[in-house]
């Protein structure tokens, strides 16, 4: 099995996975999210083994590098974190119905990245620049910020379709009490602010070792920064001014908006440093 | 008022609420002085700083920074560039307008502070440890069981000998019908937001020590030449090292898809005259000396000193070779006139085409009629299609690169590391360390039982606290 077959398998098992976690939601079966998750794991499984052997190929190429380095490889990792952090989620906290929301961004993700026709799959060969053991560490916390945030933002949407009384004979119902997903959503923040934090300064410490400026306004650094500070709001107003559910929930989608855009669109709108990736 | 509430105890809910009524009665009656202070340390205030700088950071990602006028022209034309010209579009991180919200920030930031840290600090150093036991009995996470067969005193040893084991030192409080305990740890984890606040003014402090004492250079140097001075990227000032940089060499490296692998120079400094050492540089690793960073950013080709040129006598095809140095000037065989290598281009543009690196000559028939030819490195037969009495080629030539370094000193750099790693240290401690109180209970019941009860209060993540009680509350079941 090589490294683009191990990925488009991880693809179809998150689907599988994403389907089955919407399943359980609908038909409120508990055992199909139980299911769902064993798929998931599954799927997070060739995912991982998947992101090892693209590892292990690039040095059999002669190139010889992390896979962190073009947008392809970044959306792969991207997915691959965002399970990461939701199993740990479900196992933490036993609560699977919120899989409904999370599991369908793991697929999306990995499956913009093996279906787009504007993404290549190929294994590149890195740039001077890019030759840095500061890339790894750049790459990871960054990501693993993007993860948090992502999920945030999944929870956040429970709050503009649950029905807050818990009598409410709605369809979603059954979701998770607003106490619980308040809670979930601020850990989830509070995760993907401290590593973006961290993705930040590794960053700033690296063009520092690369360019002599440890921060030049770059485009993407500029928008994780904005990205910073929409975040760093969401804290403030949670902790100082008391705000709670569906206020807070809209600053946390707006802060995911400005993740997006510091992901992609600066990279296919904007010029600057990153735009390999 | 407030120095009358159980302050030792409190959450962070109930903080707010204090800091909300100070608000309140404070907008009463106020002097001039305290109503500026008021308008600084409102939280209000730090978010729409925030929102401010956030949105506005946007224009500067959108609009071209640091762009000539003419390119302003083209982009935007007349009216739009007198707007960025006023509000300063053009290098808005640098606009007064920008630094100004990031002072405003600032002082928001020290006064809130401050404002803050005047309350907590006596949650954080009480003099002595107080609580609330009516307050840990309403707390949404408390859990009661019986406990039959035992003794009121080995369940509460029992239990006291956990709390000390798993959170701290325990408070004991005994009552006729009932015993509490009271256990705390991580009151201190509650200064963590103000480490994050002030590795926020550290890292400003640093970029603007940075600002005033640091440059930002760039220096192009041929192989085998030497300077001491580089020209600062924005003012285009000379601005002198204290020492020489010499190139020894540069060198290049491909993949075979053609993308560049490696930049590497050989630099030598040389200080007082003589060679002080030397050193490889490539892309992510420069040379550092005496507070001067030194880093591989490009290169191109440098002017060889000479190339072996044929000419070749057109009727029939006799080729004289010579070794030509630039600037050199050469009798053209039988005295037809002369041919004077003048120059090098790395590019050579021929109608809109690239021909790449180019030796430019002049002719000079002996009628005393000159001009010029173009002779390709690339293209050997170009100076054929002249049609010429003779075609000239480059047959080979040294190549030579010059190296683009850019040189950088910035002092402020050290603030601004301490503060990043203050801020990751202030970060983990107030997210994901909490100030956490636990309370157990046990009340005697009819005949040999008794009823025990647990709860806890946290400044923050009251989610993990009360599936930590579910832990305990079974440990506790099992002892």
């Amino acid at each position: 099995m090589d490294s683009s077959l191990s990925l488009s398998t991880a693809t179809f098992v998150y689907a599988l996975a994403s389907i089955f976690y919407i399943g359980s939601f609908s038909f409120k079966q508990k055992f199909f999210a139980k299911i769902g998750f064993i798929i998931l794991c599954l799927g997070f499984f060739f995912n991982t083994y998947g992101i090892i052997l693209r590892w292990i190929e690039s040095y059999q190429m002669g190139y010889g590098h992390a896979p962190f380095a073009n947008m392809y490889e970044s959306l792969v990792f991207f997915s691959w974190t965002i399970a990461v952090l939701y199993i740990f989620i479900e196992l933490k906290y036993k609560e699977s119905i919120i899989g409904v929301f999370a599991s369908p961004l793991v697929f999306l993700s990995i499956a913009y990245a093996s279906l787009s026709p504007d993404i290549s799959s190929e294994i590149s060969p890195l740039i001077p620049a890019l030759k840095s053991n500061w890339l790894i560490a750049h790459v990871i916390t960054c990501f693993l910020g993007y993860a948090g945030f992502a999920v945030a933002f999944g929870f956040s949407i429970i709050y503009f379709v649950k029905p807050k009384s818990s009598e409410s004979k709605s369809f979603f119902a059954k979701l998770p009490s607003w106490d619980l997903i308040d809670e979930l959503t601020y850990q989830m923040v509070v995760f993907g602010f401290l590593f973006l934090t961290i993705g930040i300064i590794t960053g700033s410490v690296w063009a520092n070792s690369a360019w002599g400026k440890y921060w030049s306004w770059d485009p993407k650094e500029t928008w994780s920064l904005i990205t910073w500070f929409v975040y760093a709001i969401f804290m403030h107003l949670r902790m100082m001014k008391g705000w709670h559910g569906k206020k807070l929930a809209i600053v946390s989608i707006i802060g995911f908006m400005a993740v997006i855009f510091t992901y992609f669109g600066v990279n296919f709108l904007l010029s600057g440093l990153h735009s390999y990736g | 008022m407030i120095r009358n509430c159980h302050l030792s105890a409190l959450p962070a809910n109930d903080l707010v609420k204090i800091l909300l009524k100070k608000e309140e009665n404070l907008k009463k009656k106020q002097t001039i002085p305290e109503k500026i202070w008021q308008f600084f340390c409102a939280v209000k205030l730090s978010v729409i700083t925030l929102v401010l700088l956030a949105v506005t950071s946007i224009i500067g990602t959108v609009i071209l920074q640091n762009g000539s006028k003419a390119e302003y022209l083209r982009l935007y034309g007349e009216t739009f560039y007198g707007l960025i010209r006023i509000f300063k579009f053009d290098d808005m991180y640098h606009a007064w307008w920008f630094l100004g919200l990031i002072i405003l920030l600032c002082i928001n930031l020290v006064v809130c502070s401050i404002e803050r840290l005047s309350i907590t600090w006596k949650i954080i150093f009480p003099k002595k440890i107080k609580f609330n036991p009516e307050r840990f009995r309403k707390q949404k996470n408390l859990e009661s069981w019986s406990v039959k067969n035992k003794d009121i005193k080995t369940v509460t040893s029992d239990c006291e000998a956990f709390l000390s084991k798993t959170v701290g030192r325990v408070i004991k409080e005994e009552t006729s019908d009932s015993t509490i305990l009271y256990s705390e740890k991580g009151r201190w984890t509650r200064i963590g937001v103000y480490v994050v606040h002030s590795s926020i003014l550290l890292l400003l402090a640093g970029a603007l020590i940075g600002m005033i004492f640091g440059f930002k250079a760039f220096l192009n140097l041929d192989e085998g030449k030497s300077s001491g001075t580089a020209i600062i990227s924005k003012t285009k000032a000379r601005v002198d090292l204290g020492f020489l940089i010499r190139c020894n060499t540069f060198d290049v490296k491909f993949y075979d898809t053609g993308a560049p692998e490696e930049f590497k120079s050989n630099l030598t400094i040389i200080e007082n005259g003589k060679e002080s050492f030397t050193k490889d540089i490539l892309v992510n690793h420069p040379l550092r000396y005496k507070g001067i960073n030194i880093f591989q950013a490009s290169y191109g080709s440098a002017s060889p000193d000479s190339a072996a040129v044929d000419i070749i006598r057109m009727s029939d095809k006799k080729i004289v070779s010579r070794k030509i140095k630039i600037g050199e000037e050469i009798e053209l065989p039988e005295n037809q006139g002369s041919f004077q290598l003048e120059g090098f281009l790395p590019h050579f543009d021929f109608r809109g085409h690239n021909l790449g690196e180019t030796f430019i000559g002049k002719i000079t028939l002996k009628e005393g009629k000159s001009f010029q030819i173009g002779l390709p490195v690339k293209f050997p037969t170009f100076d054929k299609m002249r049609k010429g009495k003779f075609a000239f080629t480059v047959k080979e030539y040294e190549q030579k690169y010059y190296t683009g370094l850019q040189v950088t000193k910035d002092p402020g750099v050290w603030y601004v590391y301490v503060g990043f790693i203050l801020m990751i240290i202030g970060c983990w401690i107030t997210f994901f360390m909490s100030h956490v109180s636990y309370f157990i209970e046990i009340k005697k019941q009819s005949g040999k039982s008794c009823r025990v009860s647990i709860s806890g209060t946290t400044n923050r993540n009251n989610q993990g606290l009360k599936l930590k009680i579910k832990k305990y509350v079974i440990k506790l079941k099992g002892i």
